[in-house]
């Protein structure tokens, strides 16, 4: 199983969630996070002038899906956050997940997924 | 007595009265998130603190009795013989404790205005002791020379319609003699410090306007055109300042909400003391002039490297400056007789007069604060430690915080 935690800009979660599912990719975590790449940060209006702010606000999207599936997941999320604006389209992490039980019902691994 | 003017002056004591919290509001959307509750705090404990300060002795001393065309005399204590009758100098169709009651309002909103310079890490307790020390020793002497029977600088024939040198001269030259003294923020200059709501911020700004009808219609002191004619000149200027500063901003790069706030409320200061002397035209003459001033005294500042926090002196004392001088220059008499003509109907005698006052107000205000400061900040602190600012004022000064995580 593998834990796939992409890091995405807020106006590409729409159509991620969508292609995701089509593909049968249905239950995903979204939490929205702070951070920079190597870009560093954008300028924002003050009152005169501006004001550079180092951290942005990104949304970190997880899912652990079947080690069979992975690479599928990770080309969909890539499709639809690709885009042609230098920087800032964000970064993919994926890791290998040693259990996954669901609560309710105690079912373990795969069948928990 | 007129019923009409009763309520009118009743009514406009309420709007006056929601402009203090609305001032804390206002810059409460510029601090950090950890600041919140304390800088709405330091705007609201001034609307307990001065109520109380000018029904016991605030009143007064500024009002009361001229002593040498100084200061008020003591005869009004705890409003002994502040009545219902009226008071025919200062208002002749409502009752004296009306016009107390409009005055207070006043009162009030100037030292939560000064508050802006030092959010983020004055000590709450030596701001109850800086408020009640300023209102007693700036405050009322001013309030007392330019509006009290008697008082020196009304006696040079000074015209300060609603108290734009009153109010915001001294309140603005308060806030930069209070950022010399008090330390900077921890990381000034160095780290982001964003502003956590900005719609809290435009929330304050749309009730300061709101409120404003009331500061200088009020004025009027009656239901009556001259009313009218304030509520539609300081309208006007507040237009043309926000507007001004939207297209500064956009000319450098995008027109932002804070700047339009910034330019609305900066409009409506310069308008404060020539709304009932001057035409409509003027009033957008002045509003657009006084953001473009205040816009430059935020970058002189920042230049400068002073943490004036919320620039309280570029906007309220650079544009109260600049309204007390622009009265000087378009009030006219036939807009108000009761009034003077300014340097546009050419009278020199009042531009030079305001002047006069301006630089009083500028000397008195600075040198007056700068003592209380100092005096505070040797004694017991102006400013938390570096850990309770880092903690932030909302835990450190008052044990809550804004919002609850989870």
């Amino acid at each position: 199983m593998k834990k796939i935690e992409a890091i995405i800009k807020e106006e590409n979660l729409d159509a991620v969630k969508e292609s995701l599912t089509q593909a049968g990719f249905v239950g995903l975590t979204v939490y929205a996070v702070k951070g920079r790449g190597t870009g560093g940060g954008i300028q924002l209006e003050w009152r005169a002038g501006t004001y550079k702010v180092d951290l942005l606000n990104k949304l970190m999207l997880m899912l652990v899906v079947k080690e069979e599936d992975y690479q599928r997941a990770v080309d969909i999320i890539i499709r639809e956050c690709q885009s042609d604006h230098t920087g800032g389209a964000g970064k993919i992490f994926v890791s290998t997940v040693d259990e996954v039980i669901r609560i309710r019902t105690g079912e373990r691994n795969d069948a928990a997924l | 007595m007129n019923t009409g003017d009763i309520a009118w002056v009743l009514i406009a004591s309420s709007l006056i009265m929601l402009m203090t919290p609305a001032v804390g509001l206002f810059y409460g959307g510029m601090v950090r998130r950890k600041n919140l509750l304390s800088t709405i705090m330091l705007s609201f404990s001034v609307l307990i603190l001065i109520t109380l300060q000018w029904v016991l002795f605030g009143y007064s001393l500024s009002f009361g009795p001229d002593i040498g065309h100084i200061i008020g005399g003591l005869q009004w204590l705890g409003l002994k013989g502040v009545g219902w009758e009226p008071n025919t100098d200062y208002a002749a169709t409502i009752p004296h404790i009306a016009f107390m009651l409009f005055q207070m309002k006043f009162a009030i909103i100037t030292p939560a205005l000064i508050s802006g310079a030092f959010v983020e890490r004055i000590r709450f307790s030596s701001f109850l002791i800086f408020v009640l020390l300023w209102s007693t020793l700036v405050y009322d002497p001013m309030a007392h020379w330019i509006w009290g029977v008697g008082g020196w600088l009304k006696n040079l024939g000074a015209l300060d319609f609603a108290g734009g040198t009153v109010i915001h001269i001294t309140s603005g030259v308060a806030a930069l003699a209070m950022a010399l003294v008090i330390r900077k923020r921890k990381g000034f200059g160095k780290v982001t410090m964003e502003p956590n709501s900005i719609p809290l911020t435009l929330f304050g700004t749309i009730l300061l306007w709101f409120g404003w009808f009331g500061f200088n219609g009020g004025s009027a002191l009656a239901a009556n055109g001259l009313a009218v004619h304030a509520i539609v000149t300081t309208n006007v200027a507040a237009a043309a300042g926000a507007l001004t500063w939207m297209i500064i901003g956009w000319q450098k790069s995008r027109p932002s909400v804070i700047g339009v706030a910034t330019g609305a409320v900066v409009g409506l200061v310069a308008i404060t003391p020539a709304c009932g002397f001057v035409d409509a035209i003027s009033a957008i003459v002045i509003g657009a002039t006084a953001s473009a001033i205040s816009y430059f005294f935020i970058q002189l500042r920042n230049r400068l490297n002073i943490d004036e926090s919320l620039d309280v002196w570029a906007c309220h004392g650079m544009a109260g400056t600049w309204g007390a001088i622009a009265t000087g220059i378009f009030a006219s008499k036939a807009i108000n007789p009761a009034g003077a003509d300014g340097l546009l109907y050419g009278n020199v005698h009042l531009f030079l007069v305001q002047l006069a006052s301006v630089v009083v107000a500028w000397v008195f205000s600075f040198t007056m604060t700068l003592l209380i400061a100092k005096a505070i900040d040797m004694t017991r602190g102006l400013s938390v430690d570096e850990h309770a600012e880092e903690v932030g004022l909302d835990i450190s000064q008052h044990g809550e915080e804004a919002y609850a995580s989870i």
